[in-house]
């Protein structure tokens, strides 16, 4: 092995191995451990009650619609602030990042106060039939509000660089502006698109702040599976806790290796020669 | 195929009907834009001052909602700092070596980012509450973590951990390490190098990167609800301070202490929408991320 020129690997290694090791990777072993205490078949038992199954139900169904949602609305926002120009572009692009800067509880009473029955959008929707407070619609609304810039962003460098060459080579090929998009752009956006409906869906299952305003928690109804933890320490649960904790996590760790698989796949297409 | 296929003539492009479709596909795009973020930021400002502006700052002005303020500051005071640290050391081993396990290591880092913020909370819960690991031992020494300061900060930490180090890595390996070796050659120590050399070509990154870190650990509300125990005036951060006015149906003062996390929000970006304008280049394209 040849010698290093620059200093430090051992001195950052340690000290990253160590930060890591305290904060992150201990208090999860934690988490581990009770689980194992508790076992599968305990495990089970605790998650079995109807209402833990309708609390991960929601959680992970509503996550899953979000980030469907946020995929196509992703895609058609990154679409037109790339392609096209229009007043307020710049403005609206730089806002696309405020539902991660936005601190949760604040986009949960926000979003509440827009969808009341008797909010600024509630009121016209509520004559219609259309109830989105304190119902799983609520919690669909605030699941794809924070996970919004996710496809977005993800998409952007990717439609920035794509090479317009192929599109007119497409066209000038007879292919009409559907096909060209179905057959020539969305595979090339293809990993990209994956990565963000990852993220999106990362970020709206483990969500609580923006939700638990607007769902009403309503058990077996709107009660979304963060907030089941939260209920369950506040009993001194601590089994029962850990063992929705642990679900979660796992479909965690899932996605995050699921992610870095397709990072790594859109990479390789971003380094293929044109 | 057996013959060739010729192909079709040119489409000839209706620069009315493209207009068109170009039109309808913006205003979509906006009314989707409108919906989902001006709204819920107007809705925030206008609900804050919906009883006239004495009554806002009337709000502001109490002893509870100053001590989540200061509260809200000090735990930032903690958590920025290390994770500034933190992140600049996991961006140079992860830009600068090789070695195995570097991806695993990179997972790693990313690991918060995917973790609800409420598991972040339990797991602290779950080492130095009451039940776990440490707490008879901590009880027996008097000291306290959860449902005090340092839990408070010790969730915050697990939370916003990547957010400077993700912002750094990309940005030192688009970099290269020339610089550096070359200073290393001239003579230059490996501290000196690191502050003259590799601090300079990194500040703009790691400004956005800090500001980023600050508004997520100013902001949290997940993992420090189930670590604070929601003590009025002691253990209630900003956020916390929020949900406790907004279920007394205080709606005037939650909105108001609400504005103020609102614009750090938007100093936060209006910064970031700064810093990418005019230096751009010294900004690494990176993929989104954070709870």
């Amino acid at each position: 092995m040849t010698r290093r020129i620059l200093p430090g690997f051992g001195l950052s290694l340690g000290y990253t191995l160590a930060y890591l090791g305290l904060i992150v990777l201990l208090p999860l072993a934690a988490l581990l451990w009770k689980a194992t205490g508790i076992g599968l078949h305990g495990l089970l038992a605790l998650l079995a009650s109807p209402r833990t199954l309708a609390a991960l139900k929601l959680s992970f169904g509503g996550a899953l619609l979000a980030a469907l949602v946020n995929a196509a609305a992703g895609l058609l926002v990154a679409w037109v602030l790339v392609r096209y120009r229009f007043p307020g572009r710049r403005l609206f692009d730089a806002l696309i990042d405020l539902p991660f800067a936005l601190p949760t509880a604040v986009a949960g009473i926000a979003l509440t106060a827009l969808y009341a029955p008797n909010g600024w959008l509630g009121q016209w929707l509520e004559p219609l039939g259309i109830r989105v407070a304190y119902t799983p619609l609520g919690v669909l609304v605030a699941m794809a509000f924070v996970g919004f810039p996710f496809v977005v962003r993800t998409l952007q460098p990717v439609l920035a660089s794509l090479d317009r060459g192929v599109e007119e080579a497409a066209h000038s090929l007879g292919a009409r502006h559907g096909q060209t998009f179905r057959r020539v752009i969305l595979p090339v956006l293809m990993p990209a698109l994956l990565t963000g409906f990852a993220l999106a869906l990362a970020r709206a299952v483990g969500e609580y702040g923006s939700v638990i305003f607007i769902a009403g928690n309503i058990p077996l109804r709107s009660e979304i599976a963060p907030l089941l933890i939260v209920q369950k320490l506040e009993q001194f649960d601590h089994a029962g806790a850990s063992a929705v904790g642990m679900v979660m996590l796992a479909f965690s760790l899932v996605l995050l290796v699921l992610i870095a698989l397709l990072q790594r796949w859109s990479g390789r297409w971003a380094e293929r020669p044109a | 195929m057996n013959a060739i296929t010729l192909p079709r003539p040119l489409p000839r492009v209706d620069a009315r009907r493209r207009s068109w479709s170009h039109g309808l596909l913006i205003a979509l795009a906006l009314a989707w834009m409108l919906l989902f973020l001006l709204l819920p930021l107007a809705a925030v400002f206008v609900e804050a001052f919906h009883a006239g502006v004495q009554a806002y700052f009337a709000s502001l002005d109490r002893y509870e909602t100053l001590a989540a303020v200061r509260l809200t500051l000090l735990v930032a005071a903690f958590v920025v700092p290390l994770n500034l640290v933190f992140g600049v050391t996991a961006a140079w081993l992860m830009a600068r070596f090789q070695f195995r396990g570097k991806a695993l290591l990179g997972a790693l880092i990313d690991l918060p980012f995917s973790v609800s913020p409420v598991v972040a909370g339990l797991v602290y819960v779950l080492l130095f509450g009451a039940q776990g690991w440490f707490g008879p031992w901590l009880a027996a020494h008097g000291v306290q973590i959860v449902f005090a300061v340092p839990g408070l900060v010790l969730a915050t930490l697990f939370v916003t951990v990547p957010f400077v180090a993700r912002e750094l890595i990309p940005l030192m390996q688009a970099q290269g390490s020339e610089e550096e070796q070359a200073a290393r050659v001239l003579g230059a120590s490996g501290w000196r190098t690191f502050f003259h050399v590799t601090l300079p070509n990194i500040r703009w990154g790691l400004l956005y990167g800090v500001l980023l870190c600050n508004a997520r650990a100013m902001g949290d509300f997940g993992a420090v609800s189930v670590v604070s125990g929601h003590i009025r005036g002691l253990t209630t951060t900003m956020p916390l301070e929020v949900e406790m006015l907004y279920n007394e149906y205080d709606y005037v003062g939650a909105f108001a202490v609400a504005s103020l996390l609102a614009l750090l929000a938007l100093l936060t970006l209006a910064v970031k929408t700064l810093l990418e304008w005019r230096y751009g280049g010294e900004l690494a394209a990176h993929a989104p991320g954070g709870h």
